[in-house]
């Protein structure tokens, strides 16, 4: 193939014969990611509470940052006087940033969305600002992310209409847009973010078009924000069905164990969500058999370890009576929880891996969803059908 | 008899000038030591505050002795006796020596509560009051190392009546007796050591007579009390301190509750006092600041500037380096301020400092909320081997204050805890070395320390 070459090489290392999952590893500039992966978010430059070397320590190798609330602050250019967001937080790895898209519908007072970008107010002096594809695109040149996201025309899942449409042609238009503005196309790799809502032609479009521009990955956006997960599962299914095989896929805003699993039986790659963190500092610690809420009085005289079976930090110093009584003392509690999930993603996706690799995968399924939840009637409906579609039933 | 195990080991002994030496043979297996002048490593519930033992183990050479106290801890009485082993093992705490104290020294209590046989300590869920029975029932729960005698100290508000001053003084020596005479018959408490509270206010009869009768009790040590930072000015503190001490045997060590600020330990030292509490590296955390103030007496010139460390890197540097001029300058008691010039030269107030107020910035720190840092690349302290140090740079830490991130927290207790050590390692060196006055004047400053280098 002429052209441009990938800047990312996706290597396959495993394939399941009886679902779409993939085992693979994506060479990135700072490191290789091994697939599929779960991603933390350290939104403003920092996981909450912890630090580079203790994300290092869990084995992380790619994380998110925010390119919204770093381009309010500090802003593009002090961070890439400080030789980028790896520079700013010493983040030796790779980094992961969205357009700034989804927070802008989001968090803050839309404006007016027009072909020429999404107009808002500023949180925090009440200007306007203006965020259009060329100015996503060159705030995250200034970051130096090693994965950087096109802006798309965010509509909620929960909307219905021409909107959609609007949106999901608009998308694409501004995927050209920041293509072109991409000053790095070497070091950084620009994904695609597929939309269309919950309307299977209109994201058969939209496949059907930004598989034909030369990005190194593709994205699965506009899911995940409050919709069916009856719909939400078609949709993800439907897109890897129309996604080149030889380019990761990225799958926006997914965290929760079961619809980890779950998609990447339907052929997804990589994920990433703010959930495990966030709840970690409600004391809620994940677990395999769902999650423990530490500050709940039952915990108070429970001297064993959060999961017994755990091998983190956290675990392997530490009983949820102590963590229970720390909560009322001091913030390293919320530390502790967070290290606990951040390592309880990674191990349930590097037991993914390799039971993909092992050629087990299905197995894995059947186990994981038996340990989740207490009998086979509270299986969640959804992830039944979809684990059906790919050719794992569950009895 | 109360555990009289720990031994003193003065190497000198300056009238007036402090004394140096190592409290030796601490914990029940008497493995541990300390070197005094020193503090303890000040925690909540086990915790050095934002900490987790990976980030807590960035720092080396931390004190043998972690402190808990009382008012974390009450409330979990219940939880403590059920698990049977002990607060240390409960916290997954090893390889230390456990003080308990009664009060947290960072966090104040109201006042008024205490009675003729209680004392009342404050925990996440409002006031829990203490008779001795629930002290040492307390302290069989917790099983410390050693322990500070149930005392009533509060008489540090300006205006307490010198009959209340007596109050404290009476009833802290009969808290003593009663918890001694339960120590004695408790079997758990073998070998735990008891130091008694030397109360007495701001009145100098009290404070000697105070000291004369805790030290007829079987006690391994002393805490001074009621003279924590805002009571009083250094001054009066001074003179108490060094009245009491002369009350009090030469072979125990004494330890001041309440006093944390570099100026006020230099002070308290030269009076007589040998243990301190760090919780002020906890407190200038919490107001977003980071611990600056030179205290290296080497004569290296090339040393002289900066905190005597290891090699340190950051990603991006330039521009003339420069000292951070925390310094402060006292003038009979009232308090002038230093100013740090900034890169371009202005000089600008570098914060006030109101004894009375502990949450104030004091001048041994720089606020990294001020904007002039949000564009400084380099690290908190040139020099500074600490994590924070090597890893980060003000323009970073600056940026997490703003967007009120938990890692400024875990960042700056790990710099400021590194900085307060070490401090008190150059101020025992210094007195090994007779240069106490060049630290003082380093610490407290005389325009001290503005060395200007260009890169």
């Amino acid at each position: 193939l002429a052209g441009r070459c990938s800047r990312v090489t996706l290597r396959l290392v495993a394939e399941c014969s009886v679902t779409k999952a993939r085992a693979c590893d994506l060479i990135l500039p700072h490191c290789a990611v091994s697939t599929p992966v779960f991603m933390p978010v350290g939104t403003q430059g920092t996981l909450k509470g912890i630090t580079v070397d203790q994300l290092e320590g869990l084995g992380c190798q790619i994380c998110l940052g925010n390119t919204y609330h770093l381009g309010m602050r500090p802003g593009p250019d002090l961070i890439e006087k400080a030789n980028g967001l790896h520079g700013f937080m010493n983040w030796k790895r790779n980094l992961l940033t969205d357009s700034g898209g989804f927070q802008m519908v989001s968090l803050v007072e839309l404006s007016e969305v027009t072909e020429e970008g999404v107009k808002f107010k500023s949180p925090y002096d009440g200007e306007e600002i203006l965020l259009s594809p060329e100015k996503s695109i060159s705030i995250q040149n200034s970051l130096g992310s090693d994965i950087m996201m096109q802006l798309d025309d965010v509509v909620s899942s929960t909307v219905t209409g021409p909107r959609v449409e609007e949106a999901m042609h608009r998308s694409i238009r501004w995927l050209d847009r920041c293509i072109a503005a991409n000053k790095n196309p070497d070091k950084q790799n620009l994904f695609a973010i597929i939309q269309g809502g919950l309307n299977a032609e209109l994201r058969k479009v939209c496949l059907e078009e930004m598989t034909q521009r030369d990005v190194p990955g593709f994205a699965i956006g506009g899911l995940s924000g409050g919709e069916e997960k009856d719909d939400f599962w078609r949709m993800v299914t439907l897109s890897t069905d129309h996604l080149p095989r030889e380019k990761p896929r990225y799958l926006m805003g997914v965290g929760y164990a079961v619809d980890l699993v779950v998609c990447v039986a339907l052929g997804c790659d990589m994920f990433d969500c703010v959930f495990p963190t966030r709840t970690a500092r409600f004391g809620s610690a994940l677990v395999p058999w769902g999650s423990l809420q530490v500050k709940q009085k039952q915990y108070a005289k429970d001297f064993q370890p959060i999961d017994p079976e755990c091998q983190c930090p956290t675990c392997r110093q530490h009983s949820r009576a102590y963590l229970h009584a720390l909560f009322k003392s001091d913030t390293a509690a919320m530390h502790h929880i967070t290290i606990h999930n951040i390592a309880y993603q990674l191990t349930l996706m590097c037991s993914v891996r390799q039971s993909i690799v092992d050629g087990c995968f299905p197995e894995f399924i059947r186990t994981f969803m038996k340990r989740m939840f207490p009998s086979r009637d509270q299986y969640p409906g959804w992830a039944v059908d979809a684990l059906a579609s790919v050719n794992v039933p569950l009895e | 008899m109360a555990g009289c195990r720990m031994k003193l080991e003065l190497s000198r002994v300056v009238q007036g000038r402090g004394r140096l030496g190592v409290l030796k043979e601490l914990g029940k297996t008497g493995q541990h030591s300390l070197e005094v002048p020193g503090c303890l490593l000040h925690t909540h519930l086990g915790a050095v505050p934002h900490l987790t033992r990976d980030t807590l183990h960035t720092l080396s050479n931390l004190p043998s002795v972690t402190q808990v106290t009382l008012s974390n801890i009450a409330e979990h009485q219940e939880v403590l006796e059920e698990f049977k082993d002990g607060f240390r093992r409960f916290a997954g705490l090893h390889n230390t020596v456990l003080y308990c104290s009664l009060h947290d020294p960072a966090t104040p209590c109201p006042t008024g509560y205490n009675t003729t046989k209680t004392v009342s300590v404050w925990g996440s869920g409002g006031r829990i009051e203490l008779t001795v029975a629930k002290f040492m029932a307390l302290q069989k729960t917790v099983q410390p190392d050693w322990y500070q005698s149930m005392a009533d100290g509060e008489t540090w508000q300006s205006g307490t009546s010198r009959k209340r001053v007596r109050k404290s003084v009476d009833r802290t020596l009969a808290h003593l007796d009663e918890c001694l005479l339960v120590h004695q018959n408790s079997q758990e408490l073998e070998g735990v050591e008891v130091f008694g509270v030397v109360e007495g206010g701001d009145i100098l009869e009290e404070r000697v007579r105070s000291g004369r009768e805790t030290a007829k009790r079987p006690v391994a040590g002393f805490c001074l009390d009621g003279l924590q930072t805002g009571s009083m000015d250094q001054a009066l503190r001074t003179q108490l301190i060094t009245a009491v001490t002369k009350e009090l045997p030469e072979d125990k060590p004494r330890l001041l509750q309440g006093v944390g600020r570099p100026d006020e330990v230099l002070a308290c030292v030269e009076a007589g006092v040998d243990l301190f509490e760090s919780f002020f590296p906890f407190q200038a955390t919490e107001r977003g600041c980071a611990l600056c103030f030179g205290f290296d007496v080497s004569s290296d010139p090339e040393l002289a500037a900066g905190v005597k460390f290891g090699t340190r890197q950051h990603p991006v540097s330039g521009g003339v380096r420069r000292l951070c001029a925390g310094s402060l300058v006292e003038f009979s008691g009232v308090v002038e301020l230093a100013e740090e010039k900034t890169a371009s030269g202005e000089t600008r107030q570098n914060g006030d400092s109101n004894p009375a107020d502990q949450s104030r910035m004091t001048s041994f720190e720089i606020d990294l909320k001020d904007k002039r840092h949000r564009d400084d690349f380099r690290p908190l302290v040139e020099g500074c081997g600490c994590y924070c140090c090597v890893n980060h740079q003000r323009a970073y830490l600056h940026h997490l204050l703003v967007t009120n991130e938990l890692l400024a927290g875990v960042l700056l207790m790990i710099h400021n805890t590194a900085h307060y050590h070490a401090f008190f390692r150059a101020l025992r060196e210094a007195l090994a070395n007779d240069k106490l006055d060049v630290l003082k004047r380093r610490v407290l400053g005389e325009g001290g320390g503005q060395t200007e280098r260009n890169e």
